[in-house]
């Protein structure tokens, strides 16, 4: 069990080290990242069915007994987190090793992608809360260099924006741990979760859960805080781009479902209006943000936002299915989101262009991109039977249930904004005749070993897509064990602190 | 002493944020690194200050006896410090070569990526 949970974080930074040895021999960089990916994703599967067996699972690290030493626990969430970031991880890697160059790997992309995730998978696991600003800050620092590293001016400019307000946020973290630390005595999530309710100043308490809404928020780039996000996501290659996308804000939603439900669950009246009304503007502005857009990433830097509306409303019910269909929602958008993103490079590299004007035709010319693409953009415009259909059938019956009636108005009318930008994307880049000459070799690159491996993520996110709104059912039996286990956190608890915690 | 300390770190928030709101990037930088140091002084200070007590146990006892100094913020300070750090050197150089790709160190100018490029 101990092994289990601390090997997703020694694998990534064992694979680092390795390739940061192998400088130039960048093939076997890249093959050595698949493995590890492949690695996670398997180990990410196994943590699921022991977590599924064995409910909550921890380790103390080095053996100091929680709260002293640095707990580290899976409950389904955790475990589910991990499995569907080894998925974005895994499809990442095929993608860069068909993609990212040589040089841009003989300056370290590959042990930054790996101490990435390795980042990624500590925020995952960890039990305490210094030990996941410590977390937070390896991703974002590897984060900052694979967005500026190639030096473009784009980059440069996304980087600075980027970098800055992720440290303000950063900063606004460890205040608020600071804080938190002076009011309960602990650091241990667990003990927190106990100290925190005995509390008598709970003005105090709520204030420094808004510090953590701020920094989390941030990260997630809720309203009003996500300008860095459109503002530097299309700047990098495009497997950075697909990997941020897949993984990034979803870590800062993990650390806001799990603060705010672990830590800051009770008295909470003014936080839930709050971050419903925050959900709400969220999805608004994210969508609205990508109708004005006329480039293929961009659109979907937008939807990324809107989307993260839709994962902070589920969290703002504070019931179990709420949760639930939060956690469903997040694993329905790594899919559709990463596997959108991968079909703008596929189209990039097929024509040439991320600008909707100087794209067109792909219907005629690509069959295959065409129905990956469907695939994709309608689970994310949330049509039957696909992923996204099921995630906000959750969120609205949540809603209903939680009798939060207009932001599941909102929610839905949101949805068909969402349509309306991917039927943008459709009629621009893949239905009208394809302006100008078309390429002389465009079925030889169709057709070309590169092209094959690049489409390989696209096609497991499209069955992906697919498979959890087919399956939704079972699908969501863990998800639902997920909201469970994070509205009852007792035995998150008694898994850290043991039995006798009172 | 702990009152004192409170406005001090209260001026540094202050400050830092004044400085990361100015267009010029190195004083963003410079704020970065007065509000991550008014952080450091923050957690030192949330925990209590205890003067010349060190947490250590006696010769001849067998626990420690109060009144001793928590240990444990000042190791958080020093990961705190040690991460800081390297994140201001990394925004150093950061800065440095966006001013030499750009040509100026004016967030103002900094707008390229934000506008939808004219498809002509």
């Amino acid at each position: 069990m101990d092994t289990l949970l601390v090997l997703p974080l020694l694998l990534p930074l064992l694979i680092a080290a390795l390739t940061m040895g192998l400088r130039r021999w960048t093939f076997w960089q890249a093959m050595l990242t698949l493995g590890n990916t492949a690695a996670l994703l398997a180990i990410g599967i196994v943590l699921v069915v022991v977590v599924w067996r064995e409910e909550v699972v921890a380790t103390q690290v080095a053996d100091w007994p929680a709260p002293f030493g640095i707990t580290l626990v899976a409950d389904m969430f955790s475990a589910l987190m991990v499995l569907l970031a080894g998925i974005v991880a895994f499809c990442a890697a095929i993608y860069s090793a068909a993609t990212i160059r040589l040089r841009r790997a003989a300056f370290g992309y590959y042990p930054l992608f790996n101490i990435l995730l390795m980042g990624v998978m500590g925020a995952f696991l960890t039990g305490d809360l210094f030990n996941l600003f410590v977390w937070f800050e390896v991703m974002l620092i590897s984060s900052f260099v694979l967005l500026g590293l190639g030096g473009t001016r784009g980059q440069m400019e996304g980087a600075i924006k980027y970098v800055s307000i992720n440290l303000v946020s950063s900063v606004l973290f460890l205040t608020g741990v600071g804080l938190i630390y002076g009011i309960a005595g602990t650091l241990n999530m667990a003990d927190l979760s106990l100290r925190l309710a005995e509390v008598e100043e709970t003005g105090l308490v709520v204030t420094v859960s808004m510090l953590f809404l701020v920094a989390f928020g941030v990260k997630a780039a809720v309203f009003p805080l996500f300008a860095w996000l459109p503002a530097s996501y299309h700047t990098p290659p495009l497997a950075v781009t697909a990997l941020f996308a897949g993984l990034l804000t979803k870590v800062g939603v993990y650390a806001l479902i799990r603060v705010f439900s672990l830590l800051f669950a009770d008295n909470n009246d003014f936080t839930q209006t709050l971050l419903i009304w925050i959900a709400g503007f969220t999805m608004v502005t994210g969508v609205l943000g990508a109708a004005a857009q006329n480039e293929f990433r961009r659109i979907l830097s937008f939807h990324i936002i809107s989307q993260i509306g839709y994962m902070v409303m589920g969290l703002a019910f504070f019931t179990p299915l709420g949760y639930a269909a939060a956690i469903y929602f997040i694993a329905h958008n790594m899919f559709a989101k990463t596997g959108l993103f991968i079909i703008a490079g596929l189209s990039h590299r097929l024509l040439g262009s991320y600008e909707l004007k100087r794209l067109g035709g792909i219907v005629r010319m690509s069959p295959e991109l065409t129905v990956l693409f469907f695939i994709c953009a309608f689970s994310l415009a949330g049509l039957p039977p696909l992923a996204g259909f099921f995630g906000k059938f959750a969120l609205a019956r949540a809603g209903f249930e939680a009798e939060h009636y207009v932001i599941v108005a909102v929610s839905l009318g949101v949805g068909f904004f969402t349509l309306y930008s991917m039927t943008k994307i459709w009629g621009e880049a893949f239905w009208k005749p394809f302006p100008g000459e078309v390429p002389q070799d465009l079925q030889e690159r169709r057709r070309s070993p590169r092209m094959l491996v690049m489409a390989i993520p696209a096609v497991i996110f499209a069955a992906l897509s697919i498979a959890a709104g087919v399956a939704a059912g079972p699908v969501f039996e863990l998800m639902e064990r997920a909201g469970e286990q994070l509205a009852d956190p007792s035995g998150y608890i008694i898994a850290v602190l043991g039995e006798d915690a009172q | 002493m702990e009152t004192l300390l409170a406005f001090v770190i209260g001026g540094l928030y202050a400050a830092g944020i004044f400085l990361m709101l100015r267009r010029a990037l190195a004083r963003v930088v410079l704020g970065l690194a007065i509000l991550t140091n008014a952080a450091n002084l923050l957690i030192f200070t949330a925990a209590g200050l205890t003067r010349g007590e060190p947490p250590l146990i006696g010769s001849g006892e067998e626990a420690l006896t109060e009144p001793y100094a928590d240990p444990l913020p000042q190791a958080l300070v020093l990961t705190a410090i040690v991460i800081g750090f390297g994140v201001l050197a990394f925004a150093m150089v950061l800065i440095y070569r966006a001013y030499r790709v750009v040509g100026s160190e004016d967030t103002d100018r900094l707008t390229t990526t934000d506008r939808t490029p004219e498809a002509d």
